[in-house]
């Protein structure tokens, strides 16, 4: 099985999460991106788990998810945290940790 | 109990003393800690006396025992053991020291029974004799230098008991300071010993020294200078002498006791218990015979012109150390060592003495002021009689014995050592007339306002004042008690002046030519390995050398007699004939002058130049530079953390965008 194309695509989810999370300044649009970029190396993953026939990939694999989702759990309620308290959700305006 | 189970005893009771008067003192009232301190002492003198009689009971070549409690450090040929070495010569020393610290503790119950710091002044007491005891028993050099370092703290301590004196303070500062360049001679010396010979050991070190050094080789001669450093500092030979008159500063008993009888003869023992490396390095041995006799003479001089009571005492105590020196410089062990233990006696008598009459004073100690106490301190008077006619070495007397015999072997060796008996007799000259300037002025002569006042049976009560500088002073803690004691009213200065006075008498008699020799018989174990121990003079040489030495005492005291009672204003008259010869003794030979411009102000120059130049611009720019470069180094780290999330994440895109291209390269 030839696992160049599934790891092509994976590149180009990957490079889409990777401009996201650099030039997008929401927030959500940014934990979106997130979990792209996650899901790229899952799928990433999954190709080589299949191609050279060993499940631990698969496994690996759904362990990412879950941790993807807790992530976004943690992330979605940041946002919605920072939301209700009117701060703004602009990455770019959340400078508080200037050095 | 064998020998070295009494050298042990010997070493704890004074140790016990100074810890329970040292941690107990808020308990003891009265004289309590005087007396426990006394005892403890009394206790370590009999357990001297033990190892004594066990020593007696060993055939002459087999006297010399060591033991060993535990090994302070053992590692890659490292050998230290915390051990004693009992033996002939360490017994005897024992005996002098702990046998004259008795009496002297004993004298101090009285002699400092008006003092705040009474209990304080027991502890120090105590821990003195601990580590003079340890010096004398120390099996090994690194023992030795820690008993040779504690003698030297205890003298500082008790310099500087009235600590509230500035003189007091200054002088405990300059004694310790000067004994420290002895004890770096000490540790120098034991340094080169153990590279050379690859042992601390000091009876090893004596037997691999004769296989190992050939005579007047480098190396031995270097060690021997070494070491004589160190004795001449805790001595007070020429040229480190100087903390010695200043030491008077303290209680009188310190005098009596440190600065005369025990502490300042640790430098003849030294070189006494050296002796194999000093037959070795022969030109050593000459050095330190000359300096005896350099210091015997300026002490002599200086001694004739001071006013101080207890600066001249301590100048005839330099000036006999030096005979001392000389002694065993030039290989007169049992003589030198023999004059050791009369002068321990004299010299702590007169100390004791001198003490009555200053307290008879009021702390006073000029001895211009002084005179005519014969009525009202009858036995004082008496002591400071004997005191003056044994230092003068009057015929009979014990000091007449020991140091004729010291320069009848000078004689006896022949060729330069000659010098030595010549120098020796013209010190002997001097010392009969400055010991006599003390009796006749103090006991002889017109009563002074304060010995009037005593015959009518009250002690001169002044204010307070210091004798050096003439400053009031108070009589609170850190400064000499209220009241003053004297030896006809307190008996325990009497019992302990009595025996010194006997002493001081008699104690010629265990060593009289052709007739018995104890002395050196006895010591004669510690000396086996030595080729000049069992020589010396012929009976008929050494009665011709005491008929001269006893002549030139004679002499001394009718000149003082003549200067002195018959023609007083004659020294009066010689001083203004020769102010400059005047000038020159009482500005002792200008010796602090000497050392002050040669060391003291160049090293407080280096220390200027240090401060200004050094720490400024050297110091404080290497600091300012460190601190610098990390404020630096902040100010780029900050920089990074920008609070931009975008610009993080592209930090860390391009980071692992570049490891990943890094391995990339790598693998292919």
């Amino acid at each position: 099985m030839d696992i160049t194309w599934y790891l092509v695509l994976s590149a180009l989810l990957f490079a889409v999460g990777v401009s996201g999370v650099l030039l997008r300044r929401s927030p959500l649009v940014i934990l979106l991106c997130l979990e792209l970029m996650l899901n790229a190396g899952n799928l990433a993953l999954l190709a080589f788990s299949r191609s050279l026939g060993n499940q631990d990939g698969q496994v690996f694999a759904l362990i990412v998810m879950v941790i993807a989702a807790c992530e976004v759990v943690v992330g979605l309620g940041i946002i919605v945290a920072a939301y209700r308290r009117r701060i703004p959700l602009n990455v770019d305006d959340l400078r508080s940790l200037r050095g | 109990m064998s020998a070295t189970s009494y050298g042990w005893l010997v070493l704890a009771f004074p140790l016990a003393g100074t810890l329970i008067v040292g941690l107990g003192w808020r308990w003891l009232a009265g004289r309590t800690a005087g007396w426990i301190a006394t005892t403890m002492i009394g206790l370590a003198f009999a357990a001297s006396i033990g190892a004594l009689v066990q020593l007696l009971g060993d055939p002459v070549d087999a006297r010399q025992h060591t033991s060993s409690l535990y090994d302070y450090a053992s590692a890659a040929g490292l050998d230290i053991k915390l051990n004693v070495l009992v033996d002939p010569l360490s017994v005897y020393m024992c005996l002098i020291v702990s046998g004259v610290s008795m009496l002297i503790h004993l004298y101090s119950i009285s002699y400092m029974t008006s003092d705040r710091g009474f209990n304080r002044f027991f502890a120090y007491l105590n821990f003195f004799v601990f580590s003079m005891l340890l010096l004398v028993l120390a099996g090994n050099i690194v023992l030795l230098i820690v008993g040779w370092a504690f003698v030297g703290f205890a003298s500082y301590a008790l310099i500087s008991f009235w600590y509230r004196r500035t003189t007091a303070t200054r002088a405990g500062m300059k004694a310790f300071v000067i004994n420290v360049v002895g004890d770096v001679g000490m540790v120098l010396a034991a340094l080169f010993i153990f590279r050379d010979l690859g042992t601390f050991d000091l009876l090893s070190i004596f037997s691999r020294a004769q296989d190992t050094f050939h005579t007047n080789q480098g190396v031995v001669v270097a060690i021997c200078c070494l070491l004589l450093v160190g004795a001449f500092a805790k001595s007070a030979q020429v040229p480190l002498h100087t903390w010695l008159p200043d030491a008077m500063e303290g209680p009188t008993p310190v005098s009596a006791l440190i600065h005369a009888a025990t502490m300042v003869t640790a430098g003849v023992y030294l070189i006494a218990r050296f002796h194999p490396l000093f037959e070795i390095g022969l030109t050593a041995a000459d050095i330190a015979a000359f300096v005896g006799l350099a210091t015997l003479l300026i002490a002599a001089t200086i001694a004739l012109v001071v006013t101080d009571l207890k600066r001249i005492i301590a100048y005839s105590t330099m000036s006999q150390i030096g005979y001392m020196v000389m002694g065993v410089g030039i290989g007169a062990y049992s003589e030198g060592l023999f004059h050791l233990m009369t002068h321990a006696f004299f010299k702590a008598l007169l100390f004791m003495a001198a003490g009555s009459v200053i307290g008879a004073m009021a702390n006073r100690q000029n001895i211009d002021l002084m005179g005519g106490f014969r009525k009202a301190m009858p036995f004082t008077s008496a002591m400071l009689l004997i005191g003056a006619l044994a230092l003068a070495a009057f015929p009979l007397t014990s000091g007449w014995f020991s140091k004729d015999e010291i320069l009848d072997f000078a004689a006896y060796r022949g060729g330069f050592y000659v010098i030595f008996t010549v120098g020796g007799y013209i010190g002997a000259l001097l010392t009969a007339f400055y010991a006599f300037r003390i009796g006749f002025r103090v006991v002889f002569g017109e009563p002074c306002e304060e010995a009037r006042e005593l015959e009518q049976g009250h002690i001169h009560h002044a204010e307070p004042e210091n004798p050096a500088t003439g400053e009031p002073e108070d009589t609170d803690v850190g400064f000499p008690g209220p009241s003053h004691q004297i030896a006809e009213r307190e008996w325990p200065m009497k019992i302990a002046m009595s025996i010194l006075g006997f002493g001081a008498l008699f104690a010629g008699f265990v060593q009289i030519p052709g007739v018995d020799d104890v002395v050196h018989r006895f010591l004669h174990g510690s000396f086996l390995d030595s080729k000049l121990y069992e020589q010396g003079p012929s009976t008929t040489a050494a009665y011709h050398g005491l008929l001269i030495g006893g002549l030139i005492s004679v002499l001394g005291i009718a000149i003082a007699y003549y200067a002195y009672l018959r023609n007083r204003g004659w020294t009066a008259a010689l001083q203004r004939r020769f102010p400059w010869a005047h000038d020159f003794l009482e500005r002792k030979w200008y010796f602090d002058e000497a050392i002050d411009v040669l060391v003291v102000r160049p090293a407080l120059a280096v220390g200027r130049w240090s401060n200004s130049i050094f720490e400024r611009y050297v110091v404080q720019g290497l600091v300012v530079a460190v601190t610098d470069l990390v404020r630096g180094a902040n100010a780029g780290v900050r920089g990074v953390q920008s609070g931009y999330l975008r610009s993080y994440a592209l930090l860390l895109v391009t980071g692992f965008a570049g490891l990943g291209l890094y391995f990339l390269l790598q693998s292919s």
